[in-house]
């Protein structure tokens, strides 16, 4: 039991920090939310190229850094703190996770190793449109013909899915509900019949798209693992990405504290700075407290993650982990970026200051995924219903 | 950054789990989950003979070096120790002020001979201790300390005059530590000495309060030319200040684990409750329950990145644990109100006359000390913005 980062894992988050700080600036982030790409391709080249973030949950014999999840949380934290613009989480937490789950040897060996040269992006797409983020929102369905699968479906929310070059996609046998009948498949975005279109958001810093299949025609070399059984995978890889985007939400709501105690240390009234108000303060306590506590759970579920990819004895309690870490960080992140506008007071308002690019982050994480009553709600069935 | 304890540590968690299952059996069958906060005046000699069980077994003082008499566990190895302690179901502890608060602050601030004569009774679990900072006049201002000790030359020892109050198991203690000005021109936190006073003696009287839950674990103790052996202050005179605030960093050490293993048995009893009487079928109390269970695990992990931590070194408080008191507090709190209405109309009802409380309802009425005993929420809040986001400090007032 050691529940601290290595020097190993301090430096990474510091390499990550120091870099962020530099390519990530207010200016940066606001070119690039005003593309419909959603992100500057020459900064995405410089983290393929000189970062090789990309590879980093990817194990080394598919070319890949080999790190674990604890490192992805630790990097994840600061993409979120300094809101990079980038197809990172689409790429890295969705669908190199599902190929690392899902994969097999051929697909891994080949999709993982493209992915490691940088020479492309992925993301999953699954929700078919409800509000529900689990297995139930899969909509688009598959059936056999032939050797053939043939797939049709409308899917809403998919991060990066009008950029991707990838996409792993879930659907379901016609009739079946809940986790049975759901298959994998991975869709280069030439395919035919798989269109996707850009969804403007009110977050502009993170894009999403519809992706639509008619009668999209498959080999089943596009299949990853077993037809019809892959429904529990796709839960764990959904737990996996709530845990990396709780991280994200965390590194925000860190970066919104920061901002704040800034500014009404700045910020003179009645010949004081508004710092000096307990009004102020205790409303900042607040915001730390819920930023700490929130930290403490990502560490948690960091660990819990890492023993997945790794079959260790926690593996099991990945479900847990990720409602009890979405749910805390959904309600933290926007509670503070709520708390910040306030304090910041009539410039939090204006397009101008960066509290608003926060506050719309704060809400669209906290909805993707799943929000916290809903992991509330997934945590009370484990706890109550049996 | 790991979770999962090594096979070394396993095993030690098996022999705690069967030496707590093997002793916790006949005459301290009753003692099972008893003692806890709100019932600390239950069974007191029971408790104490407890205690000295315990010690025979080595149990208590395990986080202490053995050359002081401990265990000398190391951090993993108390953390079991304190889960299976909760989880057997084994009874609040009497020695608790002795062995977290007055024991490791003699062994960071004391003499040779201050070690000598007090840490064996903490480890055999035979004397007691309180606590005596909080005044009638010094309670968010704990620096505004009334009580005096003087040097009487002809009789060689401390003379204290004042009055303590809200002092935990004074009525069972045989030793009292606490701060009393030494400089009778010093304010605030200037001029307070720390000392080790006796308690069974003409000079001290122990009364009382009776609390909301009609019960009495609070005492006030007034001192009327009480004594104290000049050997027995910790420190130099002036340095009681000092001596005080050293201490506030042991009371988040690892029993804070055993805190919250109780914390899980009074929500596993909510969690049944709900689930015999429907409410769990509640959607908002649903939510409630939930929340509650996510906040508890998160608590478990702070506490494991406080134990961890690499930033404590500068003898600052990381900001892990800047947060702790208030956010368990402020949890607890919640907890106390979760179960009345989980418990619907019935928490009303007593399980008897006159005034006989359930564990839930003793529960529920007492957690609200816990948002202003140790530091009010309020203060809590002052001191994380300004020790851990640098905000200004309240202004200060000039005595009148």
């Amino acid at each position: 039991m050691e529940f601290a980062f290595t020097q190993e894992q301090e430096m990474i988050r510091d390499t990550a920090a120091a870099f962020l700080a530099e390519v990530s600036s207010s200016e940066a982030i606001r070119r690039a939310m005003a593309t419909e790409q959603g992100y500057e391709p020459e900064l995405w080249n410089r983290i393929c190229g000189e970062m090789y973030w990309q590879a980093i949950t990817i194990p080394e014999a598919y070319g890949g850094m080999g790190l674990g999840y604890v490192e992805l949380v630790a990097m994840m934290e600061q993409m979120g703190r300094y809101l990079l613009c980038s197809p990172f989480f689409s790429t890295v937490c969705l669908a190199s996770n599902a190929l690392l789950l899902a994969g097999d040897e051929q697909q891994k060996t080949h999709w993982l190793g493209k992915l490691c040269e940088g020479d492309l992006t992925a993301t999953l797409a699954f929700n078919g449109g409800h509000s529900g983020w689990s297995t139930d929102a899969v909509t688009a369905t598959w059936h056999k013909d032939g050797d053939n699968y043939v797939l049709n479906g409308d899917y809403r929310y998919v991060i990066d899915g009008h950029t991707s070059s990838l996409l792993v996609v879930a659907a379901r046998e016609e009739g079946s509900t809940g986790e049975e009948g759901i298959s994998l498949f991975l869709l280069p975005a030439d395919t035919a019949g798989l269109s996707c279109q850009w969804l403007p958001t009110m977050d502009q810093a993170r894009k999403q798209a519809t992706v639509q299949l008619c009668a999209v025609t498959l080999a089943g070399e596009a299949l990853m693992g077993e037809a019809g059984a892959c429904g529990p995978t796709l839960a764990r890889i959904l737990d996996l990405a709530a845990i990396a985007l709780a991280a994200e939400q965390v590194g925000g709501s860190q970066k919104l504290l920061d901002m704040t105690v800034e500014y009404t240390s700045e910020r003179v009234q009645f010949n004081r700075t508004i710092a000096s108000f307990q009004a102020v303060k205790h409303k900042a306590a607040d915001m730390m407290l819920k930023t700490e506590v929130a930290r403490s759970a990502i560490y948690y579920a960091a660990c819990v993650a890492q023993e997945v990819l790794e079959e260790g004895p926690m593996a099991a309690e990945l479900a847990e982990a990720a409602s009890v870490v979405k749910s805390y960080t959904s309600d933290t992140y926007f509670s503070v970026a709520g708390d910040s506008m306030q304090l910041f007071g009539g410039v939090g308002f204006t397009w101008e200051y960066d509290v608003h690019l926060y506050f719309k982050r704060a809400k669209s994480s906290e909805h993707l995924l799943g929000n916290g009553a809903a992991h509330r709600e997934r945590l009370a069935a484990l706890l109550l219903d049996n | 950054m790991k979770l999962s304890f090594s096979p070394e540590d396993e095993q030690f968690r098996e022999e705690v789990a069967t030496w707590l299952r093997e002793n916790l059996t006949g005459e301290f069958e009753k003692l099972k989950y008893r003692g806890g906060p709100g019932d600390e005046h239950m069974f007191p000699e029971e408790r104490l003979a407890w205690e000295q069980k315990l010690a025979q077994g080595g149990w208590t003082c395990v986080g202490w070096p053995a050359e002081h008499g401990g265990r000398g566990c190391s951090i993993e190895q108390q953390v079991i120790f304190f889960e299976e302690y909760a989880r057997a179901g084994a009874p609040g502890r009497v020695g608790h002020i002795g062995e977290g608060l007055a024991g490791p602050t003699i062994i960071a601030f004391g003499t040779p001979e201050q070690k000598e004569k007090y840490l064996p009774g903490i480890v055999t679990g035979t004397e007691l201790w309180c606590q005596g900072y909080s005044e009638p006049g010094a309670g968010s201002d704990l620096a505004n300390v009334k009580t005096r000790a003087h040097f009487d030359e002809a009789k060689g020892k401390w003379i204290i005059n004042g009055q303590k109050v809200w002092t935990s198991l004074a009525h069972e203690s045989d030793y009292c530590f606490a701060i009393a000005r030494t400089d009778p021109q010093s304010v605030a936190h200037k001029g307070l000495g720390f000392f080790l006073i006796r308690m069974d003696q003409p000079g001290i009287e122990v009364r009382p309060i009776e609390q909301i839950t009609g019960t009495s674990e609070f005492n006030e103790v007034f001192f009327d030319e009480a004594e104290c052996d000049a050997e027995d202050i910790v420190g130099a005179p002036g340095d009681g200040w000092k001596v005080a605030m050293g201490l506030l960093g042991f009371e988040r050490g690892v029993s804070t684990l055993g805190q919250q293993m109780q914390f899980q048995n009074e929500l596993d009893e909510v969690i049944r409750l709900a689930k015999s009487n429907g409410a769990a079928n509640d959607p908002a109390i649903r939510q409630r329950i939930a929340a509650a269970h996510a906040e508890l695990k998160i608590m478990r992990y702070n506490s494991m990145r406080m134990l961890s931590g690499q930033s404590g070194s500068d003898g600052l408080l990381q900001k892990e644990a800047l947060i702790y008191k208030l956010f368990w507090a402020t949890w607890h709190r919640s907890l106390g109100e979760l179960a009345m209405d989980v418990m619907g109309p019935e928490c009303e009802v007593l399980e008897g006359g006159p005034y006989a409380l359930s564990r839930l309802q003793s529960m529920y009425l007492f957690v609200r000390s816990d948002t202003i005993y140790g530091g009010t929420n309020q203060i809590q809040r002052n001191i994380i913005a300004e020790r851990g986001l640098g905000m200004p400090k309240e202004p200060r007032v000039a005595a009148k």
